[in-house]
This record gives C-alpha cells, sequence and structure tokens, in this order.
C-alpha cells in the first residue's frame, strides 16, 4: 500500500476494450474541438485561448435547446426519429452559438489589435482575457453550479466485443468525430474558402496581394472553428449530462489544445490524431496507474517525450503545406 | 502564461501516493433477485425544548462595530454546501439583531471558493479585520486545514459547521472548534448502512481530496472484508469511464463514492448509464439536492451517510429558514451553520465581545443546540454524536433516521 506508483497490468489487460472505447470516444470530442484551435493557428500562428469557452457557450446552447424541448433528466419518451430531430435542432443551436461567440472573439479580441499592428503576445493575453470575461459572464449569470442533466436518449448497446459492451453513443460519437474531420480536409483541400484560408496559412501578404481577402479568411476560420466546437458540445452533453458549468470549457479546453499539439498544430489530420490518441493514452495510464490522477500526468509525459522527438507534433506540417 | 502551463503545473502537483489495488475475486454475490429491502423515511423532527435561541432575552448591548464572519465558498463547484451554511448563519444573526436593538451584529462573508489555495488570502483577510471576533467556517477539510494556523495565531475562534477531516483536530490549534461529527463517526456508520440494505459486496471509489481520502480510509477499515475493490479520480474529473469498467467487472452490490457531489454526480449518472443495477453511497459532501440536479434520474439508487440531522425535518427551522433562502428548503449543513453562529452570539450577548474573551466562551460551552448538545473536548471535537443515514425517494433527500 505504501509504494507511491504501481502497475496494475491485470486491470489493463481486463479492461483493454472498454478503455479502448471509452478512449476513442472523448478522443473524438477533444479532436472536435482540437479543431478550432488549429484552424486558427494555422491562419494566424496565434492560440486561441478563448476556443474552449467557444465551446461551453455551444454546450448552454444545447442544454437550453434540449430543455425548453422537454428533455431533463429522465430518459425521454419518444420515437427515436423524433428525438434525432430534436437533437438535430439542438445541434444547430450548438454551432450556431459557438459560431456567434468566435466570431465576436475575433472581433473584440484580434481585429483590433491586429489593425494596429500589435505584438504576437498581445494577441496573446487578449484572448485569456476574453476566456475569462466569459466564464464570468456564464457565472454571473448562471451561478456557480452545472446545470441539470439533460438525457438524450436510452443508451443501448449496440455489440459487444470479447465481451464488452459497444454502447450506441460511443459508436456515433467516433464516427460522427471521423466524418467531420474528413469533410473539414476535404473542405481545407478543396473549396475556394479552404484555398484561400491555406493561401494565408502559406504566406499572408503575397495571398493579399494575390486578391484575398486576408480579414475575411480570418472571420471565416474563426467561425469554421466555432461551427465544430458546436458539434463537439452536442456530443459532450450526451457523454456528460450534468458537465455544463462556467469552468467545464476550460478542462476540456486544456486537453483539446493539448491533443491539437500532439498530432501537430496547425494540421487538420493532426487534430483527429492527437485527440483520439489523447483519450486512449489517458484512458489506458489511468487503469494501469490505478487513479484518475495520472490520466493527465501520462498525457503530459506522451506529450512531452513526442515532442522531443518531433517538436512539430505527430504530423508535423501546418496547414498551409496542404497540397490540393 | 500560458493555459498549458498551468495544466502541467496543475498536472505536477497531483498527489503522488498510490495505493495498490485490493481486488479479491471472491464475494461474488450478484444475484439479480437481491432487491433491496425499504428503510422506514423519518417525517419529522421536533426541536429540543432547551435549545438555545441566537434571538436571545434582548437585553443584550454591544459596540456597533461587533461581527462575525463567514468564510468559506460561495462560489466554486461545491458552493451549494457553502450557500446552505451561510443561509443557516445569516437566519441566526437576524433571529438576534430583531430581538436585540442595543446589539447589531454585523456578518461579513469571504468568499474561498472551497479551495485550499485560494483560502489563505479571506482567512488573513478576516483575520486582520479586529471587528470579527468569532467566524462560522471553513466547510471544508483542505481549507480547514490549510488556514487553521492562521486563524490560532490571530487567536479568533471558529466553529467549522462542516469539515470532517479526522486530522483537523490533532494539530493543537485552541481556536478550531467543530459542530458535527469527524469522518472517524461518518466511515464506520457506511457498514451499518450497507448492512441495513443487505448490500455484502462494496466498491471504494475515493477523490483527491483531503476529505475523501481521510473518510474512504476509514470506511474501508470499517467495511473490511466487504470491499471488493477501490479506485481514485481527481477533483475537476467529468469522465468516469475507465472507473466504471473496473467497477462493472466487480458487479458490487453498492459502490461507496468517498468525495464530494461536483463529481459524485455524473460519476453515478455515467455509471447508471453504464448499465450499474447496485446501491450508490455516498457521505455528506455528496449530499445534495445539487447531486439530484445533475445525476437525474440515475440519482435514484442513492443513499448517503451524514453527522447532520435532517434540518428540514424541524418545522420550526425549516419555515423561519425558507424566508433568508428565498424559498429554498434547508440543505446539508444548514442547521449546523445556525447552531455555530448560535454559539457565538449567545458569547456576545454574554459580554464576550473580543476575540479573546469569546474563544474562552466556547471552549467552555456547554449547552443545547437545534441540531444537538454542543460541548467541545480539548481538541475541539463535541463530545456527542450521532450519524444519520439518507436517502433519495420521488427526487429528494429524505431521512431513514439514525444509523
Amino acid at each position: 500500500m505504501d509504494q507511491w506508483i504501481s502497475f496494475d497490468w491485470e486491470a489493463l489487460g481486463a479492461n483493454f476494450w472498454s478503455a479502448t472505447v471509452d478512449g476513442l470516444t472523448f478522443g473524438g470530442i477533444y479532436a472536435l474541438v482540437a479543431l478550432g484551435y488549429t484552424l486558427v493557428y494555422g491562419v494566424l500562428n496565434l492560440i486561441n485561448f478563448a476556443h474552449s469557452e467557444v465551446f461551453i457557450v455551444g454546450a448552454y446552447a444545447v442544454v437550453f435547446t434540449l430543455t425548453s424541448l422537454g428533455f431533463g433528466p429522465s430518459v425521454p419518451n419518444l420515437a427515436w426519429y423524433a428525438i434525432a430531430a430534436n437533437l438535430l435542432l439542438a445541434l444547430v443551436f450548438g454551432m450556431l452559438a459557438s459560431a456567434v461567440t468566435a466570431f465576436i472573439v475575433e472581433r473584440v479580441a484580434y481585429k483590433p489589435l491586429r489593425a494596429k499592428g500589435a505584438p504576437r503576445l498581445v494577441f496573446l493575453i487578449s484572448a485569456i482575457g476574453m476566456s475569462f470575461v466569459i466564464q464570468y459572464l456564464i457565472f454571473w449569470w448562471r451561478g456557480p453550479n452545472p446545470e441539470p442533466a439533460v438525457i438524450m436518449f436510452q443508451n443501448k448497446p449496440v455489440f459487444d466485443i470479447g465481451g464488452t459492451l459497444i454502447y450506441f453513443d460511443s459508436i456515433l460519437i467516433v464516427s460522427a468525430a471521423i466524418i467531420m474531420m474528413v469533410v473539414v480536409d476535404q473542405f481545407i483541400r478543396r473549396s475556394k474558402l479552404g484555398r484561400g484560408i491555406r493561401a494565408v496559412a502559406q504566406d499572408p501578404d503575397t495571398a493579399t496581394l494575390m486578391g484575398v481577402n486576408r480579414e475575411r479568411i480570418i472571420v471565416s476560420t474563426f467561425i469554421l472553428g466555432g461551427l465544430l466546437a458546436g458539434v463537439a458540445a452536442l456530443f459532450y452533453v450526451m457523454k456528460v449530462p450534468s458537465g455544463v458549468l462556467y469552468l467545464g470549457g476550460f478542462l476540456l479546453g486544456v486537453k483539446a489544445f493539448t491533443a491539437a499539439v500532439l498530432g501537430g498544430i496547425g494540421n487538420v489530420r493532426g487534430a483527429l490524431l492527437g485527440g483520439l490518441l489523447l483519450g486512449l493514452i489517458g484512458n489506458y495510464g489511468q487503469i494501469l496507474l490505478g487513479s484518475a490522477q495520472w490520466n493527465d500526468v501520462v498525457c503530459f509525459v506522451v506529450l512531452i517525450a513526442v515532442l522531443m522527438v518531433r517538436p512539430e507534433g505527430i504530423l508535423g506540417s501546418n496547414l498551409g503545406k496542404v497540397r490540393a | 502564461m500560458s493555459r498549458s502551463t498551468k495544466a502541467l503545473a496543475a498536472a505536477a502537483v497531483l498527489a503522488l501516493t498510490l495505493a495498490a489495488c485490493a481486488n479479491t475475486d471472491d464475494g461474488d454475490s450478484g444475484d439479480e433477485d437481491s432487491s433491496t429491502p425499504e428503510l422506514t423515511v423519518q417525517t419529522a423532527i421536533d426541536a429540543p425544548d432547551d435549545a438555545v435561541s441566537p434571538a436571545g432575552d434582548g437585553s443584550a448591548e454591544c459596540p456597533a462595530t461587533t461581527t462575525i464572519a463567514y468564510i468559506g465558498a460561495e462560489t466554486g463547484a461545491n458552493a451549494q454546501l457553502g450557500i446552505n451554511i451561510i443561509n443557516g448563519v445569516k437566519l441566526a444573526v437576524e433571529e438576534h439583531n430583531a430581538n436585540n436593538a442595543n446589539c447589531q451584529v454585523t456578518l461579513q462573508t469571504f468568499d474561498t471558493e472551497g479551495d485550499p489555495n485560494k483560502s489563505t488570502g479571506p482567512v488573513t483577510q478576516a483575520t486582520n479585520d479586529e471587528n470579527i471576533i468569532g467566524v462560522v467556517g471553513l466547510p471544508f477539510s483542505g481549507e480547514s486545514k490549510a488556514t487553521g494556523t492562521i486563524f490560532e495565531q490571530a487567536g479568533l475562534v471558529h466553529i467549522t459547521p462542516s469539515a470532517t477531516g479526522p486530522a483537523l483536530t490533532q494539530n493543537g490549534w485552541t481556536t478550531f472548534f467543530r459542530a458535527l461529527g469527524n469522518d472517524n463517526v461518518q466511515g464506520p456508520a457506511v457498514p451499518k448502512l450497507t448492512e441495513k440494505l443487505d448490500a455484502k459486496t462494496v466498491y471504494v471509489v475515493q477523490d483527491d481530496s483531503e476529505y475523501g481520502v481521510g473518510l474512504a480510509g476509514t470506511a474501508t477499515e470499517a467495511l473490511g472484508d466487504n470491499v471488493v475493490g477501490s479506485d481514485k479520480v481527481t477533483t475537476g474529473q467529468k469522465d468516469f469511464s475507465a472507473t466504471i469498467s473496473k467497477i462493472l467487472a466487480e458487479k458490487p452490490d453498492a459502490v461507496f463514492y468517498s468525495g464530494y457531489y461536483a463529481e459524485g454526480a455524473p460519476f453515478n449518472q455515467q455509471l447508471v448509464a453504464k448499465g450499474y443495477e447496485g446501491i450508490f453511497i455516498g457521505p455528506d459532501g455528496v449530499k445534495d439536492q445539487e447531486f439530484i440536479n445533475q445525476a437525474g434520474d440515475a440519482s435514484a439508487n442513492a443513499y448517503f451517510t451524514c453527522p447532520c440531522i435532517p434540518g428540514e425535518l424541524i418545522t420550526s427551522f425549516s419555515d423561519a429558514y425558507k424566508k433568508v433562502s428565498g424559498g429554498d428548503a434547508p440543505g446539508t449543513y444548514s442547521v449546523e451553520g445556525y447552531d455555530a453562529a448560535t454559539v457565538l452570539l449567545a458569547g456576545i450577548d454574554e459580554g464576550n465581545q473580543d476575540r479573546a474573551k469569546l474563544k474562552d466562551w466556547v471552549t467552555n460551552y456547554d449547552a443545547q443546540g437545534l441540531s444537538k448538545k454542543f460541548k467541545w473536548d480539548e481538541t475541539g471535537e463535541l463530545t456527542e454524536l450521532a450519524v444519520y443515514g439518507y436517502k433519495v425517494q420521488d427526487g429528494q433527500i429524505v431521512s431513514v433516521g439514525v444509523l
């Protein structure tokens, strides 16, 4: 009992599949939020520290929408298509709320400074400032307690792997995260706006000379990140029905930011890889070492180890280098 | 400093102690037909006739600057517990001031967010204010440990209405008093509750707080061979899937969660969502209406231990409390907050109007309060104690009487 660290391989073996599925599920949520960090970093070479609040505002919108539709702490007694329609509506409101927040963050904390040519560090500080302002506005409005639980549907096991039941929500979240990632990746590669984002990421001055409206690209990038955070918000509420409180974004934001760095910040595929890996590593580490206190420790040890070998993250390259 | 640096720092200060899991594979009793026995619900408790009232006899005189303080959470993840206490204290002060025209005691509140790291500032601020001669607080064990020395140096008497860490009274502090039983009382009450509920196998999950670790220790010892496994979670955690899969593998009759509702509620909600059908037992830190709000329907499987009296069952107190709280019924530790403030106010009324005198007053106090008799031993522990059992019924926490 007195040793400070011990490895419980037996527990890891016994819980391997459930740890894997749960890790991937949360990893998918991290990945969607990580995209917001990565996209903004790609075009501005700046970390948007207010992105965690962009996310939590979306989560509030999801909860408020569902609550006003009659969802609550009990499993809703509705047909599956009615639930799906309600969830879609909540998703739309979540995405809208996050996108609007991201837009406001850009307008308040970035644009005025950019117009004045402020040094890079100033943007970091103004973003952290925005993050606190939003956090405490929420606190002032909603108080210290999380919103009451909102249960979306009766979660049922779909199939089992080696005796571990795989639940519907996990399948939904992981596949949605991957699909969203492919869509964003293709969007950046193929669409006109995507081409603009890549151009600004590669060389903002030349892009401007070539007729790309840099300001418009920057705002669009923030909004795109916000929309994805809104998707993550729906899944977050699905997994943690009572996790929506003023500080809720911060905790997840740290993980998502770490995921973005792990996968290679500025890299869309890196965000997915980083998110899923971080979810897995944390869960494995936690079970192996026998305490949730190790979850973050293991995550950050792996992050540091990876950064020592590959300082740019696993997939390394930045947004500008993506070829069409 | 960036947020990632903050997170790294936070990760670095995590406690490094780790006990090996004591998994035993016997004691397999996952019988499906094991229905939980129904416990009888208490419906009313009479207020003791000889309970001291904060209103006093109305003849008290004191300087207009006379101030008592509440120091503890007003915001933060476990704020509700603090609010329960503040309203109890407020009620006592209001009853006192309404009846004593020549002694208007001011109540000041200081917010610690319940966080040991943030508690020293507010406490220093309070001890530097000479008008403050007595304090109700601090509510949590971690912050009480972090600040006890500051109170001691200032000679400022403080009565905690809710900090139950046993070690708090082992520091030689002469200014620290506890208005309820410590975890050494609550721990042994857990097997009493599981026995009544016919739960033979118990999985113990603790958080990383002073309170959670201490209570898990005494509860585990008291449960003995009935413990089939244990795991640890952290403050602020929202995803408990790793712990839950370990629990589901063991199929225990009951899970004892040693921590606070901020983690306990999502934990139990996720546990039940993953198909757990056993009982959930939480200590006083989990026993709060917020637990039910956050865990939703999953909370129907929950039972609690608490060295606290069900204040809402004392009708006279409950009615008066609602006027102060804006309609909310008394919560966990509302009565204790009220009682602690009453001890201080009674002292002020008796002419103990500086820190040294009020401290002596509390040290030698021996009278009935609303919740229990208040008489402390030399360490600051009460001499007579009881632990109550509670359960969730129709979305409300109801008392099942003394365990």
